[in-house]
C-alpha cells in the first residue's frame, strides 16, 4: 500500500488520462452507432452486410486494429489518436449491434398506431422508437464502457500512458503493489461507469419496469451476456 | 500500399524460418495458448453453465461475473499473475489468466442456450415420460449447442487478442514481433506481425461460424427459416 500512498499524484494524472481517452471513445461510439443501427434496421438490405463487417471488426485483436488503423488510415501509430480511435472502432461495434437490436425490441403495432395518430417520421424517431429501444441502448452502453475502459489499458503498448502504464511499468520494476493498483482501478473506473450509466437510465426512462421487459427486449439483452469483449 | 508490400515481404522472407523464433513455431505457440486455455476453461464453465441453465438456478451469479469480468484489464491480470507466480512458471501464470478470461463467455453461452429454448419443448418432452436426465441430454444439451458454440467463439477470439498482448511478458506468439517491432521501429514488421494476428483471428471465427451452423439440429433450422421469412414478410414502416 505504501506504494500506491507514495505515487498518488502519478495514479491521479494516469486516471485523468485514461477518463479522457475512453470518455471520447464511449461517447463516439454511441454518436456513430445511433446512424449506423438505424440504417441497419431501416432497410433489410444493408443489415446483413453492415452487422457482418462490424462483426468482423470486432474480431480483430488490439494490437493487429491499431496496425491496421496506422497502415490503412495513416493515423501515426504510437499515438493517443490510434489507441481512441481504436476504441472507438470496437464500441461501435458493440453499440450498433445493440441499436439495431432495440430497434426491434419496439412493438410493430406501437410505430403503427405513433403513424396512424400522424407521427412523421423524424418526431417518430426521437419519441416512439429511440425512448422505446432505451433499455436495449443501454444494456449496449454499459457493455461498450466497460469494456472500453478495460481494453484502453492496452495502449501503453504502443506508447500511450494511461493506468496501463502502471502494468508495464510494475513489471519492469517488479512493484507488485503498482500492478494490483491499476487492475483495481481500472476495474473500480468501469463499475462506477456502469453504475452511472445504470443510473442515469433509470432517471432518463422511469417507464421501464425494473424486472420484466418485451420477448424481443430479453433477448437482445441476453445476447449481450452471451457476448463478452475482446 | 507500399507498407503492405514491405509487410507480406516480411512474413514471406526465408529469414522467417531461421532466428530466435521461427514464424510458425510462433503461430504453434499462439495456437496452442489459445486452445489450452479454451479447453481448461470449456471443461470448468460447460458443466456449471447447464447446471445453471437446467435448474435455473445460480443465474444472477453468472449474469453478475460475466459483468465483473468484462471490466478486468487483461494485460494488467497477466502481468499480475506472472509477478505473483514468478518468472519459471509464467506460461502457467498466463494461462491462468487466460482461463479466467475465457470462462465467462462459456459459461454464458452454456446457460443461455438453455435459457433460449421454449419451454414448451421442455413440458413436451416431460409429457412423454423423459427423465431430468433424458431432458438435459436429449433435448436441452442439443438445442443450446449453437449459442455454446457462440460462446467458445467469442472465448476463442478474446483469448487470441490477449495471448497477443501477453507477448508482453516474453511468452512468444505472434504478438513477440509486434513487440520487438515497435522497439527497434521495424515497420514491415509490426505490420507484418499484425496481419498474420488478424489473418489467424478471421479464420478461427470463420472456423466456429461453420460449426455453429452445422450444429443446429434439423428440426430447429426448418422452424427458424420460416420465423425468419415471417419476419421479413412484417410490414416496414413507411417513412
Amino acid at each position: 500500500m505504501n506504494w500506491v500512498v507514495n505515487n498518488l499524484e502519478l495514479i491521479w494524472g494516469l486516471t485523468l488520462s485514461h477518463l479522457r481517452q475512453s470518455g471520447i471513445a464511449i461517447v463516439a461510439s454511441f454518436v456513430i452507432a445511433l446512424p449506423l443501427g438505424w440504417l441497419a434496421w431501416r432497410y433489410t438490405r444493408l443489415r446483413g452486410s453492415v452487422l457482418t463487417t462490424i462483426g468482423l471488426l470486432y474480431t480483430i485483436p488490439s494490437l493487429g486494429l491499431f496496425a491496421l488503423l496506422w497502415a490503412v488510415f495513416g493515423i501515426p501509430y504510437l499515438s493517443e489518436s490510434n489507441l481512441v480511435i481504436a476504441l472507438t472502432v470496437y464500441g461501435v461495434a458493440i453499440m450498433t449491434r445493440s441499436v439495431t437490436d432495440g430497434l426491434d425490441s419496439v412493438e410493430p403495432s406501437t410505430r403503427e398506431a405513433a403513424i396512424a395518430v400522424g407521427y412523421g417520421p423524424w418526431r417518430r424517431f426521437w419519441t416512439v422508437d429511440l425512448p422505446l429501444a432505451g433499455p436495449v441502448l443501454l444494456a449496449g452502453l454499459r457493455v461498450t464502457a466497460t469494456s472500453t475502459i478495460a481494453l484502453a489499458t492496452v495502449g501503453i503498448l504502443i506508447g500511450v500512458e494511461n493506468l496501463g502504464y502502471l502494468f508495464t511499468n510494475g513489471l519492469q520494476r517488479r512493484i507488485i503493489p503498482e500492478v494490483l493498483a491499476g487492475v483495481v482501478l481500472v476495474v473500480i473506473i468501469a463499475l462506477v461507469f456502469d453504475l452511472i450509466i445504470l443510473i442515469a437510465g433509470r432517471l432518463l426512462m422511469p417507464w421501464v419496469p425494473r424486472r420484466e421487459g418485451s420477448r424481443a427486449e430479453r433477448r437482445a439483452l441476453r445476447r449481450f451476456a452471451a457476448e463478452g469483449a475482446a | 500500399m507500399n507498407l503492405f508490400l514491405d509487410a507480406f515481404a516480411w512474413i514471406f522472407s526465408p529469414d522467417r524460418l531461421t532466428g530466435s523464433l521461427p514464424l510458425p513455431e510462433a503461430v504453434a505457440q499462439h495456437l496452442a495458448f489459445t486452445f489450452g486455455s479454451v479447453l481448461i476453461a470449456a471443461l470448468i464453465a460447460i458443466p456449471v453453465g447447464w447446471a445453471i441453465g437446467h435448474t435455473g438456478r445460480g443465474r444472477e451469479f453468472a449474469v453478475a461475473l460475466s459483468g465483473a469480468a468484462r471490466a478486468i484489464p487483461t494485460l494488467g491480470l497477466v502481468v499480475l499473475l506472472y509477478l505473483l507466480v514468478g518468472v519459471v512458471y509464467k506460461s502457467q501464470a498466463a494461462v491462468v489468466a487466460f482461463v479466467i478470461l475465457a470462462i465467462p463467455s462459456i459459461l454464458a453461452g452454456a446457460y443461455t442456450g438453455f435459457e433460449a429454448i421454449d419451454r414448451s419443448t421442455i413440458s413436451a418432452a416431460r409429457a412423454v415420460g423423459m427423465t431430468g436426465r433424458q431432458i438435459l441430454f436429449e433435448v436441452e444439451v442439443p438445442l443450446g449447442l449453437p449459442l455454446l458454440i457462440g460462446g467458445l467463439r467469442s472465448a476463442t477470439l478474446q483469448v487470441v487478442a490477449t495471448v497477443t498482448i501477453a507477448t508482453y511478458v516474453g511468452l512468444g506468439g505472434l504478438g513477440f514481433y509486434i513487440i520487438q517491432g515497435i522497439q527497434l521501429r521495424d515497420t514491415a514488421q509490426i505490420l507484418g506481425a499484425s496481419v498474420l494476428v488478424v489473418v489467424l483471428a478471421l479464420v478461427l471465427d470463420g472456423v466456429f461460424a461453420l460449426i455453429q451452423r452445422l450444429v443446429v439440429p434439423r428440426g430447429v433450422v426448418a422452424r427458424t427459416a420460416r420465423t425468419r421469412s415471417t419476419a421479413a414478410a412484417r410490414p416496414v414502416p413507411a417513412s
